[in-house]
């Protein structure tokens, strides 16, 4: 058991490290500004051309079949040097390479990992939330293709997505999860109107809602069979919650970072509890990174993480809103640059327990399906 | 990087759960049941497992800060009642100082509130002591001394009796250097993380096979959310516990002391507070009988505060985390 770097992988951070130090673009360090997403397609293309993107999938689509513990070295330094976070779109990728057939994944993986193309994912509906399965996004069959019509909201990213991962019925005599198919729609045309959403960090780049007005897909943008749509959605919601996926790790460890500076810059002005907050935040946010190596550790044997997922998203709900009220109790009430991003790291936290499956959904799933309880 | 456990470390664990899955207690009534205890005694001293920080040829611990986890948390879980964690700590102070081995069974002295080692002359008390002739005190300077150990003494644990240390001639037997101290440390606290976890996945067992069984309502009461809920976040709290736990564990003697007390430091401090929601959250699942003095919960609860005392609980640990940040003498 060893925590520490293999030969191989302590010379690809090093190389990593050197490139950095002449390639970090010194966009805000977080995905909570609007000035983030603004850049964040030329960072993707950056990182893609140098090779330090999609190290864990498949060299078919671009990526370089390394074990996924590379693409956490990366999160690791980009943290490190203040460099924005790797661009999160291993779900998609994930569900596409393990439901979509040859001719969709030679399609669209290669566009999707290299940054040319950007997706959005249309999952949630006004009243299809945590009862996903009730989503009522129709998608009626006309030849060779599929028109589409309903109501898709917190859809990230669907302002400037081309592509969006659609799940619809299919099968309007099915109920729940059964008769549900996932597609790739493309979002510029006629049929799709989207607007964007503010949330309360301020932040009105990353969140939309989409109309689709007789819209249409081709049928062999299927991703899967008919009626495969809930165990796509299923295998995106699970990446999803894995902290190894998000590089959420790293990016708390930063703000601690940070934070560790305002307490060490002005010691006296700062009571018992803020550094007890501060404490927290370290012991918490070195217990994810703990966590993440761990579950890399155990792919190694190929475990595929289902419903462990759900233990792993509580304790990054946790770790995030532990950073998070700490980044508002020491900085966010300093009226300055530093202290609006704190602000807004704390006002980001609150959507962790809600975004991939809310918190008390997690405590159904483990209770239910780890802990053997019985359904009410 | 893997941090998997070798094909050893897995199978050390599976003993360890063999012989806590037929010794352990799995009631009150086992804790008086001293052929058991015996018994028990006779399979830990039998397996080597008290020997784990022995020196080697060259003065390395036979076996690493993870072989020590992996069987203390197997023994917190199973609430064994013979001793590890004193004769553990006491045989690597022993190694650090490159003193000569115990003759008796040996344990450590700590002060009266258990958040360090003893001085010699201090109040001090004697942890884990069962059956233990002797125990080990640290001077200021770092002279290692052996004092004999008077009368038993009242533990809040019911698996883990104290002695009381008197205030007479002790032997010397070495002297530890400020880095041992730390080494020593790292140790002391990542026994007791592992302990703490092993007692907590113990707890929500129990919880967890009386929430499947009690029925309120004409229901099994773990079919309503808010007993599901609580019973998910114990879990929850035990696997973040034991994420920081195996980096505590390798860091024992895998990193610098100071990083090494660090991580443990951290790793107890999470287990702290997750081993008292844990408990309580088992005392809470079993309802009027979780206030029984018949219920399994108090005595994991009971074995989780003098773990979480032994070198210090929430608050110790936070400070130490911030020390090693360079934050120090801030709370």
């Amino acid at each position: 058991m060893d925590f520490a770097d293999s030969a191989e992988e302590a010379r690809f951070r090093v190389r990593l490290r050197a490139w950095l130090g002449e390639n970090n673009p010194h966009l805000p360090a977080s995905s909570t500004s609007d000035e983030y997403w603004e850049k964040q397609p030329e960072w993707h293309r950056s990182l893609y051309r140098a090779g330090f993107f999609g190290l864990s999938w498949p060299v078919r689509y671009g990526g370089h079949d390394r074990p996924t513990v590379y693409d956490v070295i990366v999160d690791e330094e980009l943290a490190a040097a203040h460099a924005p976070p790797r661009p999160n779109l291993g779900y998609l990728v994930q569900a596409i390479c393990a439901h979509a057939n040859d001719d969709v994944k030679d399609r669209f993986l290669p566009d999707l990992i290299s940054g040319r193309a950007r997706w959005c994912q249309g999952f949630s509906e006004p009243d299809a939330g945590s009862d996903l399965a009730s989503l009522r996004t129709r998608a009626v069959r006309d030849s060779d293709q599929f028109i589409v019509t309903g109501h898709k909201v917190w859809t990230s990213y669907s302002d400037v997505a081309d592509w969006c991962l659609l799940l619809a019925r299919t099968d309007p005599d099915a109920r729940g999860h059964r008769g549900l198919s996932a597609f790739a729609i493309p979002m510029n045309q006629p049929g799709i109107t989207q607007r964007p959403l503010k949330m309360i960090s301020g932040v009105a780049r990353e969140f939309g809602e989409v109309t689709f007005d007789a819209a249409v897909v081709p049928a062999v943008n299927m991703i899967g069979s008919s009626g495969d749509g809930w165990a796509v959605a299923m295998t995106v919601l699970a990446h999803e919650r894995e902290p190894q996926e998000l590089g959420n790790a790293s990016r708390y460890r930063k703000t601690v970072k940070q934070l560790q500076k305002f307490l060490r810059d002005d010691p006296a002005g700062y009571d018992a509890e803020q550094f007890r907050q501060l404490a927290w935040a370290i012991v918490e946010s070195d217990m994810l990174a703990h966590l993440v190596s761990r579950r890399l550790s155990e792919r190694l044997d190929g475990l595929d993480h289902g419903v462990e997922g759900s233990i792993d998203k509580l304790l990054m709900t946790s770790v995030e809103q532990t950073v998070g009220h700490a980044a508002v109790d020491i900085a966010g009430a300093t009226h300055d640059e530093v202290g609006a991003s704190m602000l807004a790291t704390y006002l980001y936290s609150r959507a962790q327990s809600v975004m991939g499956g809310t918190a008390q959904i997690q405590r159904n799933l483990i209770a239910h399906r780890v802990l053997g309880m019985p359904r009410s | 990087m893997d941090v998997r456990y070798t094909a050893e470390q897995r199978a050390l664990c599976q003993a360890a759960r063999r012989v806590i899955d037929r010794l352990g207690s799995r009631a009150v009534a086992d804790l008086a049941d001293e052929r058991r205890a015996a018994a028990l005694d006779e399979a830990v001293e039998s397996s080597g497992w008290r020997e784990l920080r022995a020196p080697d040829d060259r003065g390395g611990p036979i076996a690493s800060g993870v072989e020590v986890a992996i069987v203390a948390e197997e023994l917190g879980r199973g609430l064994a009642d013979a001793p590890f964690l004193g004769p553990t700590l006491a045989m690597e102070l022993r190694r650090l100082a490159r003193a000569s081995q115990a003759v008796d069974r040996e344990t450590v002295g700590l002060r009266r509130n258990l958040a360090a080692l003893a001085s010699p002359g201090e109040p001090a008390l004697a942890i884990d002591a069962r059956d233990a002739g002797s125990a080990l005190l640290l001077a200021a300077d770092g002279t290692l001394v052996a004092a004999g150990l008077h009368e038993k003494a009242g533990s809040i644990d019911l698996t883990r009796p104290m002695a009381l240390i008197p205030n007479t001639e002790a032997v010397t037997v070495g002297s530890l250097t400020e880095a041992d101290r730390q080494r020593w440390t790292a140790l002391a606290l990542t026994i007791t993380t592992a302990d703490l976890v092993g007692s907590m996945r113990g707890a929500l067992d129990l919880a967890v096979t009386y929430a499947g069984q009690r029925v309120q309502y004409g229901k099994q009461i773990g079919s309503f959310q808010a007993v599901a809920h609580l019973l998910a976040d114990a879990l929850v709290q035990i696997e973040g516990a034991r994420a920081a736990l195996l980096y505590a564990a390798w860091g024992v003697d895998s990193l610098a002391p100071p990083d090494a007390v660090a991580a443990a430091a951290s790793a107890k401090a999470y287990a702290a507070r997750g081993a008292r929601l844990v408990c309580e959250t088992c005392i809470q699942v079993h309802g009027g009988i979780g206030n029984t003095w018949e219920c399994l919960a108090h005595v994991y609860l009971r074995r989780t505060l003098l773990a979480t005392d032994v070198l210090g609980g929430v608050g110790p640990n936070l400070a130490r985390v911030l020390e090693h940040a360079g934050l120090g003498g801030h709370l």
